[in-house]
């Protein structure tokens, strides 16, 4: 059992009697300033150049509003698919021994190692209305490519490993026992899965969806090629910024950046205080 | 409920973890199924609750066969050497959890499972702790949680796979008691797995020993302790010691003086004489009695343990004396033993 300090709050904890924690944290804060904290307080600081008016003028453009829009909501939908098949694509990898397993193991860390404009562009290929599967949509009344259904597509397949990865070594290290467990108190198979396994994976499936989320929102290479990019249709973030890069207008395209990591970072603190929360519970 | 296991031989992948065992467990006994890892004790208690499936052979649950029933149908309550607690449950829920997925009818109201889950609570004496996650308890509150939980719905059996196992020696000695007392209040027919011989013997009305995949033996802690029937119940219950003997004409000779030991009904030929270290008589002077030199002495808790080295092949033995018996202090000790048995060499 463990038992909250009198007075909680912050404060350092005792540290171990093993030396080194000086030198580590101050590795660690200083590698972070250098490789995050600076780049990105540069661009809060050219974006606070800008004066709040011209400010709030850009971020309630009309055009960037579809663009945040279409970003988050294209990347929090292909991060929901994925919690689902990519769970399941880890169950079946944990549970099951079958040939070639090792295969499709490895087969899903290829959209880690792949270009992403060489997916983007296998994908427009597949799903460009001549293409192979577009051919067998089109009919369905079904587009895919250069609509934002074809952005869900690719952030799909961007986003899949991310979900496996962090499932996968949890499922691993579920007790059998506790399935066993359930079952000798009458629980049926289904209700095991939805009761017992589920909730106990569900701060992994958090962590994957969070991770694919993230990479969702930022993802660039495979969307531009398999989206059209039409202005209020479909249109990302990301890429607005390099539209105004190029244009030279780097007020505008900072402002963006600036929404974009704030719209995260808050996010991302809220998927993360959950987690902390449901841990302290759980154990 | 009574179980009755019927000629029932369980096969790994074709090495054998339990060879044609049959026991029948009397309605509202505590039995304990005790034996070396290996044995094949969680086996066959795995079989009673249907977590596997026999090989060969029938289980009856009463009059009923419930080898052809499922986890789910046999209901009966399993406990686990490390909980098996749900984590992501109150204490509660997790006593409530077997009645919360009964469908239909048989399932009781809300209110109904929660007063059940808070009674049995009580029982297992962690009232107040309904709100608690298994994280926040010890490991002894876990498994008395585990426990409740199984006994939440009223199993036809309940089954603890070495349920002490992982807890600390004084909280054992605690839980042992306690287990004792639920059961007498409670009546269930409890069968329990430990390879820890003073757990058995204390707190089981019967001991089945168990060796290699077979049953040993079965009796009461007296009959396992007092007349074991096998030369491996003799040295796995308590201390023994062993010397090989010969028989001849109903006598029993160390290499060539007999020792005092009649034995008429025994065959002739070689054997092995089991006797407990703790059960001999001192003598004096030496016909009839077994000799040997002082070999080593050591004092444990209140005896003190002499190692002897008797005939002329050295064999050791061991025996035990008072801690102030002048005899330690001598080079040479000569003994009978009170009780013996004799089994053939092998």
């Amino acid at each position: 059992m463990t038992t909250a300090p009198a007075h909680a709050g912050w404060r350092f904890r005792q540290p171990s009697v093993i030396p080194g924690f000086g030198l580590t944290l101050g590795f660690s804060l200083a590698y972070l300033t250098l490789i995050i904290l600076i780049p990105l307080s540069g661009l809060i600081w050219r974006s606070a150049a800008l004066g709040w008016t011209d400010f709030w003028a850009l971020a309630t453009d009309r055009r960037t509003l579809t663009a945040l829009k279409i970003s988050f909501g294209t990347a929090f939908i292909a991060a929901a698919v994925n919690v689902v098949f990519g769970t399941l694509v880890a169950w079946v990898l944990v549970r099951y021994r079958f040939p070639g397993r090792r295969i499709v193991d490895a087969m899903v860390d290829l959209p880690f190692a792949l270009p992403t404009a060489v997916a983007g562009i296998a994908l427009t290929t597949l799903y460009a209305p001549s293409g192979w599967l577009g051919k067998l949509l089109m009919p369905l009344g079904i587009k895919v490519a250069y609509t934002p259904l074809g952005i869900v597509v690719a952030l799909v397949f961007i986003g899949l490993p991310f979900v496996v990865r962090t499932v996968q070594p949890i499922m691993e290290e579920l007790d059998k026992e506790v399935e066993e467990a359930a079952a000798t108190l009458g629980a049926s198979r289904f209700q095991i899965i939805t009761r017992v396994l589920l909730p106990g994976l569900a701060p992994a499936i958090v962590t994957g969806f969070s991770l694919a989320f993230a990479r969702g929102v930022g993802e660039y290479g495979s969307v531009i090629f398999i989206a059209g990019n039409l202005p209020y249709k479909s249109e990302i973030a990301p890429l607005l910024i390099v539209i105004r890069l190029e244009e030279y207008n780097y007020p505008a395209a900072t402002a963006i950046a600036a929404i974009m990591l704030g719209l995260s970072f808050a996010m991302l603190l809220v998927i993360n205080l959950v987690q902390t929360w449901s841990r302290k519970r759980y154990g | 409920m009574e179980v009755r296991v019927v000629n029932v031989r369980k096969e790994f992948e074709r090495f054998p973890a339990l060879h044609d065992v049959s026991l029948d467990i009397r309605s509202g006994e505590l039995i304990a199924l005790l034996g070396p890892s290996g044995s094949g004790k969680t086996t066959l208690l795995r079989l009673i609750a249907g977590l596997e499936r026999p090989t060969k052979g029938a289980i009856f649950f009463g009059e009923e066969d419930a080898s052809q029933k499922s986890i789910q149908e046999r209901n009966v309550g399993f406990v686990f050497q490390h909980y098996a607690l749900f984590r992501h449950m109150t204490v509660a829920d997790n006593i409530g959890f077997g009645l919360k997925v009964r469908h239909g009818a048989a399932r009781p109201p809300a209110q109904e499972i929660r007063r059940r889950a808070l009674e049995l609570l009580d029982l297992v004496q962690l009232s107040g702790l309904e709100k608690r996650y298994p994280a926040q308890l010890s490991g002894g509150q876990r498994q008395r949680v585990a426990l409740a939980r199984a006994m939440a719905i009223e199993p036809k059996v309940l089954l603890l796979d070495e349920p002490f196992g992982a807890l600390d020696a004084q909280v054992r000695r605690e839980l042992r008691r306690w287990l004792r007392e639920i059961h007498d209040r409670t009546g269930h027919t409890t069968v329990f797995v430990t390879h820890d011989q003073e757990e058995a013997l204390e707190l089981a009305d019967r001991v089945v020993v168990m060796s290699q995949g077979r049953i040993e033996q079965v009796g009461t802690a007296d009959d396992i302790y007092d007349t074991p029937n096998s030369p491996f119940v003799y040295s796995f219950i308590g201390e023994s010691s062993s010397l090989p003997v010969k028989v001849e004409n109903g006598e029993v000779w160390i290499a060539d003086r007999p020792i005092g030991l009649q034995a008429p009904h025994a065959p002739s030929g070689e054997a092995v004489l089991h006797f407990r270290p703790h059960d001999v008589d001192l003598v004096d002077g030496c016909s009839g009695c077994i000799a040997g030199t002082v070999a080593a002495s050591r004092r444990v808790a209140g005896t003190r343990r002499v190692e002897l080295e008797v005939g002329g092949e050295r064999q050791r033995v061991e025996i035990e004396l008072p801690v102030d018996h002048p005899a330690a202090q001598k080079s040479r000790v000569a003994f009978r033993p009170r009780r013996w048995k004799l089994f053939p060499a092998g």
